[in-house]
């Protein structure tokens, strides 16, 4: 325990933008249910989602403006640089999703949807600046209680509904797999600060090596790793397009700094090793079989959907398995890598799922098959399309080039002479070439293959759909720019780092 | 002021994307004006700097934690190389000229990927070079898959799938040798002048040559070239086996090669009588030299005839790389020239003049059609590009055969009788080729079932470029040598050869 | 700086064939006249030449010298002694009697002569150049005129015998270009004089520059030899490297199988005496034997080929192979022996084969230009069967034509005469035996062109030639100088020899084995 006393302002200081998220959440939802009872759907669903964008805009507003800083009861929660950037890296996405869901129609309980997004924030926001077990278990538990009930929102789909359902089953498993670990590890340190656990932990006792894989199991769902995958595909697919979004990019960073946090401070006296055929027990190798497992499943498995959806949910497990690289090397570079990597990967992951829900409007359908004539229809879009499947294959100048680039980089920089980790970071280039196989092939779809009927080629523009579209166009800039010029987010992401470490 | 030529082509695309989609004309005069200022400044640049050493073009800090820098160098190699990608450029438009689909984006792509080609020749980091080198792949396929013939769309995907595992495997070595070297810098020097130690070379240099050779064409890992090829537009697989193919050879030298030296000299066990991966890539070239001149050589095809020469050309380039000689090496700078320039004739001619007007390329169909008389100019052009492939001496294919077999001759004797053969085979598949098509057996003659639209003065321009190009190299190579030869004796490839060239 | 005479000269064919190509193309008559003007204005020129050289000097001469690949050594070189300037003589003759053969060409006949001025140039380049490197390009860019001479106006089966023609040549092309690689490696210089001044000290430099210490010098000799030599065996040719020829001089059409044998076959000739010979005299010295053999093999079993023959033009084609034989029988037997005694032989021997390519040019060219008359007189046939008793319908073309044929089977007084016979005098001392076997060619010739006088001028007349029209008064007109030059050469050599007696003697005392 800290001996400094916390103080309520220090603690208003640093827990005001999770205010401010609240706040604008019950402002939201009372202005949907009082003063927009007459408005159109569209009308509602655009100024609700306008107010959560300005509400989240001023909380990174806040970030910026003021840097809270400090530490409260020893890790219960912290304000620093570094955590500044990654919450206001959040907060943009969070607008991104819900500009996103702005003008769409799939329910008529706009006010509510926008609370649970904002409420699903607020927890992402205490999740990364946290380094307390009971913390980090209740933001996760906020967090997934209200992704659960976003992707179960499209009423009018029965698919979305089972597939939330099978979200929700899996989700509870996993949280009582994580709350199992973490009472483990409570129990063999006495403490729920992740550097107290850290201080007591020296080398591998059993209870240890089943706290490890538990907290992997529960993580490991929250990322999408193999194998605790299953439910991506068909949230991916079924969820309302917002939903999965946010399910595919916000919802991640958070995660996988906290799996960060805890294997790099929590697990530091029980690493082990994960050299090619000199395997020592610890949690890197564990997290190692994990990347490579994903890797190669996600990649290979994605080759053969039919749907984009489904399609990019592998991929996102084949992503998952890169970023995991970044814990194994666990060095102050993988974390940057780590940062810059699901950052870039979240925004064009919305800006796919972004395209998709105005094609999905259109043609009613995500199937590879129903793609052709985009380009004629619909050239800016399917040229923002192009850039963001063509960042998440990592061809460069794009984002996800440097992305990849700058992690395998630090994969191998944790020991430049014998760098252990090779034989993953081969595996995880090799894969990657296999990846540009599958979203070339929904880029031809799009691009090049010519559509049967010539209805595909009229335009047939639905209502409330400007916001997204705008939206599409800005993250592809996003994504050229921080491709063609990582300093952007890496030099202040780099400058924050020393404090962290 | 070179770095221009970059500039101007994405710049020139960009402005493609946003013209009207009903600007046809307008689209091709651009596309002529930005591939012919490039050209220009290309040539005003090789005209300038005659000594062929390294100058900096620019060099400002880029990712600056990392120690990537946007550096951009040119030396005599990356100079030569840059004036063929400018001249095969403007040929390539010219014989795009009857492009009316969708002819903005056709365009588009079309400079975007010379100008890739451009940036991937005069990159000095190795960070940007493949940066450049991996965006080349993408209006390749598009090109391809949308604006192709036969399998267009397996055609595309087969090479990019192939380019991309080849640049995954350079990725694989460029980062562990970055890394390797203390992560500090990506410049070319640098990293060359690293010390890495020698097992590190052996493993790395194999897959790094490898990764590149793979889109020089290297037997076995060829089999893309001859269906990209066939499945290319005329402009692209011009450019295809013009420069793209010339992008895996210049990478197999100037980042291969030079930053692992080590890794082609002997290795502790001589494994069935080869002792280095110097002697098993050379082998592979001469395989590959033999191979696709005999596949050629029973083609039905047209195109295929002249896809499968491209690989029995790629294979000089290799082997010259792999003698490791002052004479083969600049024979193999000189053959990327020559074949840039002659396989691009080749293809136009197969593709514009022929295909475009026939509709068929099948050497058995075209044979009645007595398409010497009936496309006289493309009968002489066939029959000068041929001979000029085939190495016949005034054009450039000569010296540059000449050279790399002069070099063969010092390195491994035995393999340069075995591309005395190819060079055989070579002759009889061009002129197998030719009299098939364009003089087949009279007796039999058929009027084509549609009158042919006589050759184009934009098609007529471009090919005297193209011969006239050849031509000059091979008459006055020393117009090249002066600056490759500098440029080889830079410090640059100093690990190439211990106690000078040989 | 001098004028650069042979650069000059070897460029006037391309500004004639550049100007026939430039014709309109609407007129058929005047490219030949065009054609036949200017293949004499540079028949003038060569004259020219022929006047301004030096005839008492055996020296290069007329030498242009500049560096050009610097990397590769390369230099421009050009110059010639009397051995090029017959060479380039012949040509210049022979070239307008294929013109002249070729009056009738109907297809294309400006794209048709272009390409004669073409391979007119090539020629020309071939005999002056010094330089391995651009002496390579010449020859082998002659291929393609002619190549398309034949495949494009030739007979019936052109296509194969133009194909067979072509990879004959290259395969030994390619050989011979791998030899002079390795010579190169070995010497760092592709100049024919220097290499030829280096004798075989080269040798041990090449075993060592290809690793193969632990090869016999003399035997890597043996076999760069064999390269370069299979090279021009092919092109002469010799027999059994023959076989493309019949063929190719029967197919293609007449004009052009006059410019094949007249000069072309010389281009062969031409590179035993200034490459082969000067470069690798120890290695035909110890080769001799067998090569005689081969020579021998090539006069006498082409003789018996020919009698062999029903058409006029393989007829021919066997000849020409059988004259040239001599030629190198010659060639062979100069390197015998450096007995100060023979000295005297070797230069008959060596004068005999200038005398005899340039008489066999005209002979030959003269013959087929004959052929190609007969030809268009008779609807294309031009079996032996099909003629017979033309001297009575056509005295003016049989007798002219049978001078022609008794120059090519030697009878004194005409051309073929004193250079078949110089080429014995001088063999016969050096190798007796050769000399004596390779008689029964001279046996076999007279009898098979004594058949053709036989059967095509005298004997009962064909119904199907009763209209054989003689010789028209043009035609008379042209057919006049080539036979006055019969007569002149056969009654007058020294005309020749005196002129080239310096080159002679200068060129054996190089020769060094």
């Amino acid at each position: 325990m800290s001996s400094i006393q916390p103080t309520y302002s220090q603690l208003l200081s640093l827990a005001i933008p999770q205010m401010i998220l609240v706040g604008t959440a019950l402002l939201a939802m009372s202005i949907d249910l009082l003063a927009l009872r007459r408005a159109t759907l569209s009308t509602r669903s655009a100024a609700t989602a306008i107010l959560g964008s300005l509400g989240c805009a001023a909380a990174a507003a806040y970030i910026a403006i003021i840097h809270p800083n400090g530490n409260l009861l020893g890790g219960v929660l912290l304000g620093n640089a570094f955590i500044q950037l990654l919450q206001i890296a959040i907060l943009a996405l969070t607008i991104a999703v819900l500009l996103l869901a702005a003008g769409s129609t799939f329910t008529r309980h706009v006010g509510e949807y926008v609370l649970l997004i904002l409420m699903a924030t607020v927890g992402m926001l205490f999740l990364v600046a946290t380094q307390d077990l009971l913390v980090i278990f209740v933001s996760i538990e906020l967090l997934s209680l209200s992704l659960y009930t976003l992707a179960a929102f499209n009423k009018q789909s029965r698919f979305s509904w089972e597939a939330a359902l099978k979200y929700f089953l899996f989700g509870g498993m996993s949280a009582a797999f994580l709350l199992f670990g973490f009472s483990l590890l409570y129990g063999l340190s006495n403490s729920t600060s992740l550097s107290e656990i850290g201080a007591h932990i020296h080398g591998l006792s059993p209870l240890l090596a089943i706290a490890i894989v538990c907290v992997a199991v529960g993580l490991g769902f929250k990322v999408a790793a193999a194998p605790f995958h299953f439910w991506a595909p068909d949230i991916y697919q079924a969820a309302p397009a917002p939903s999965a979004a946010f399910i595919a990019s916000g919802s991640k960073v958070a995660s996988f700094i906290v799996f960060f946090q805890l294997a790099s401070i929590g697990f530091a006296g029980a690493q082990g090793s994960a050299t090619w055929g000199h395997f020592v027990r610890g949690w890197i190798p564990v997290i190692a079989l994990v990347a490579a497992l994903s890797m190669v499943l996600g990649n290979f498995v994605a080759i053969r959907q039919s749907s984009v959806r489904r399609l990019l949910a592998y991929s996102a497990v084949a992503h998952a398995g890169y970023m995991l690289l970044a814990l194994t090397a666990h060095t102050p570079q993988s974390l940057a890598a780590l940062v810059y990597y699901v950052v870039t990967y979240s925004a064009a992951t919305i800006g796919a799922f972004a395209v998709l829900s105005i094609v999905e409007a259109q043609t009613g359908s995500d199937r590879i098959g129903d793609l052709p004539g985009l380009s004629r229809r619909e050239p800016v879009l399917s040229f923002c399309l192009a850039i963001f499947l063509l960042s998440l294959a990592g061809i460069p100048p794009l984002a996800g080039f440097f992305g990849k680039f700058y992690l395998f980089v630090a994969a191998l920089q944790s020991s430049p002479e014998s760098m252990p980790l090779l034989w993953l970071v081969i595996l995880a280039i090799a894969t990657s070439a296999v990846s540009l196989y599958y979203y070339l092939r929904v880029l031809k779809a799009s691009y090049i293959t010519t559509p049967e009927s010539s209805a595909a080629l009229t335009s047939g523009r639905v209502s409330g759909e400007e916001i997204p579209r705008v939206l599409c166009v800005l993250l592809a800039a996003a994504v050229v720019l921080l491709g063609a010029w990582p300093s952007l987010l890496l030099r202040p992401l780099l400058n924050a780092l020393p404090r962290v470490f | 002021m070179l770095a221009w030529t970059i500039y101007i082509s994405f710049f020139g695309a960009a402005i493609l994307l946003l013209l009207p989609k009903r600007a046809a004309s307008l689209a091709r005069c651009l596309a002529l004006l930005a591939a012919t200022s490039a050209c220009g400044i290309a040539l005003a640049a090789f005209l300038r700097h005659r000594t062929g050493e390294l100058f900096t073009i620019v060099d400002k800090p880029w990712i600056a934690s990392l120690g990537i820098r946007y550096h951009l160098a040119a030396d005599g190699i990356s100079l030569s190389l840059v004036l063929l990608t400018g001249i095969v450029a403007i040929a390539g438009v010219l014989f795009s000229w009857d492009i009316d689909d969708r002819t903005n984006q056709f365009f588009a792509f079309y400079l975007l990927l010379i100008g890739a080609v451009y940036g991937v020749f005069l990159s000095y980091d190795l960070f940007l070079l493949f940066v450049f080198y991996e965006i080349v792949i993408i209006p390749k396929y598009f090109l391809i898959a949308n604006w192709g013939s036969t399998r267009r769309e397996y055609g595309a995907m087969k090479l990019a799938i192939y380019s991309i595992v080849g640049s995954a495997m350079v990725l694989v070595g460029l980062i562990a040798a970055y890394v390797a070297a203390g992560s500090s810098s990506m410049a070319l020097d640098k990293l060359a002048g690293f010390p890495f130690s020698a097992h590190f070379q052996m493993v790395a240099f194999p897959v790094v040559f490898v990764g590149f050779a793979i889109l020089a064409g290297l037997w076995p890992f060829h089999t893309w070239a001859p269906t990209g090829h066939v499945a290319a537009p005329t402009a692209a697989s011009m450019l295809l086996a013009g420069v793209v193919m010339k992008l895996g050879a210049y990478g197999c030298l100037r980042v291969a090669m030079t930053l692992f030296p080590v890794g082609l000299g002997p290795w502790s066990h001589p494994v069935l009588g080869i002792d280095s991966w110097r002697e098993v890539f050379a082998a592979l070239a001469v395989i590959g030299i033999l191979y696709g001149a005999l596949v050629a050589l029973v083609q039905r095809d047209f195109k295929f005839v002249i896809g499968y020469s491209s690989v029995s050309h790629m294979g000089f380039i290799l082997l010259g790389l792999m003698t490791l000689n002052l004479m083969g090496l600049s024979g193999a700078i000189i053959q990327m020239i020559s074949h840039g320039l002659i396989g691009g004739l080749l293809f136009a001619v197969v593709g514009r003049m022929v295909y475009a007007r026939t509709h068929t390329r099948e050497l058995a169909a075209l044979g009645p059609m007595n398409l010497s008389s009936a496309l006289p100019f493309a009968a002489v052009t066939f029959v000068v590009a041929g001979m000029a492939g085939m190495g016949l001496p005034g054009f450039s294919g000569f010296v540059a055969e000449l050279m790399i077999v002069i070099g063969a001759w010092r390195a491994f004797p035995v393999l340069a009788l075995a591309v005395g053969f190819g060079i055989l085979i070579g002759i009889v598949y061009v002129w197998r080729a030719m009299q098939k098509a364009f003089f087949a057996e009279r007796g039999h003659e058929l009027p084509p079932p549609h009158p042919l639209q006589p050759i184009t003065i934009p098609e007529k321009i471009a090919a005297a470029l193209l011969i006239a190009s050849s031509v000059a190299v091979g008459l006055y190579p020393q117009m090249v040598l002066n600056i490759i030869q500098p440029a080889l004796h830079s410090l640059l490839f100093a690990g190439l050869r211990p106690g000078g060239w040989q | 700086m001098t004028f650069p005479a042979l650069t000059a000269l070897t460029l006037l064919p391309v500004a004639a064939a550049a100007v026939l190509l430039l014709l309109p193309q609407s007129s058929s008559k005047l490219p030949r006249v065009i054609a036949a003007a200017l293949s004499l204005l540079i028949l003038a020129c060569t004259l020219l030449l022929w006047v301004r050289f030096d005839h008492t000097s055996g020296a290069l001469q007329f030498q242009e010298r500049h560096a050009w690949i610097p990397a590769l050594h390369v230099e421009y070189r050009l110059a010639i002694d009397g051995l090029g300037l017959i060479m380039l003589l012949l040509t210049a003759i022979v070239v307008p009697i294929g013109i002249a053969a070729s009056w009738r060409t109907k297809k294309r006949s400006s794209l048709y002569f272009a390409l004669v001025f073409l391979l007119q140039a090539c020629m020309f380049g071939t005999f002056t150049a010094l330089n391995f490197f651009h002496w390579f390009i010449f020859w082998e860019l002659s291929l393609i005129p002619a190549f398309f001479l034949i495949r494009l106006w030739g007979g019936k089966l052109a296509g194969p015998a133009a194909t067979q023609f072509l990879v004959y040549t290259m395969v030994g092309s390619v050989t011979m270009l791998l030899s002079f690689l390795a010579i190169y490696l070995a010497t760092g210089t592709f100049d024919f004089i220097e290499l030829a001044g280096r004798g075989d000290s080269f040798l041990p430099g090449v075993a060592a520059n290809l690793g193969w210490q632990h090869v016999n010098p003399q035997h890597l000799a043996l076999v760069l030899f064999a390269g370069v030599f299979l090279g021009f065996a092919v092109k002469v040719p010799l027999i059994p490297f023959h076989t493309w020829l019949p063929a190719a001089y029967s197919e293609a059409p007449s004009g052009v199988t006059a410019i094949l044998t007249g000069a072309m076959s010389k281009m062969g000739v031409y590179g035993f005496l200034r490459i082969l010979l000067p470069i690798f005299a120890p290695q035909i010295h110890k080769l001799q034997t067998p090569l005689l053999w081969i020579s021998i093999a090539t006069i006498v079993l082409s003789a018996f080929a020919a009698l062999a023959q029903k058409d006029l033009k393989r007829i021919f084609a066997y000849s020409s192979i059988n004259h040239l034989g001599y030629c190198l029988l010659a060639a062979f037997a100069l390197v015998r022996t450096s007995d100060a005694a023979l000295l005297p032989e070797q230069y008959a021997a060596f004068s005999g084969i200038l005398l005899q390519v340039l008489s066999h040019a005209i002979t030959a060219a003269t013959i087929f230009w004959f052929i190609s008359l007969l030809e268009n007189r008779s609807a294309g046939t031009r079996l032996l069967t099909d003629f017979g008793g033309l001297r009575r319908i056509a005295p003016v073309f049989a007798g002219l034509m049978g001078i022609a044929l008794f120059s090519s089977l030697g009878l004194p007084g005409l051309n073929g005469f004193p250079g078949e016979f110089l080429i014995f005098k001088g063999t016969f001392p050096l190798v007796p035996w050769a000399a004596s076997i390779s008689v029964l060619g001279l046996l076999i010739t007279a009898v098979f062109i004594l058949g053709v006088i036989q059967k095509v001028f005298t004997g009962p007349l064909q119904p199907e030639r009763a209209v054989f029209p003689d010789l028209t008064s043009g035609e008379r007109v042209s057919f006049a100088p080539v036979i006055a030059l019969m007569f002149v050469l056969g009654l007058y050599p020294q005309l020749v020899l005196g002129a080239l007696n310096s080159t002679v003697i200068s060129y054996v005392h190089q020769l060094r084995f």
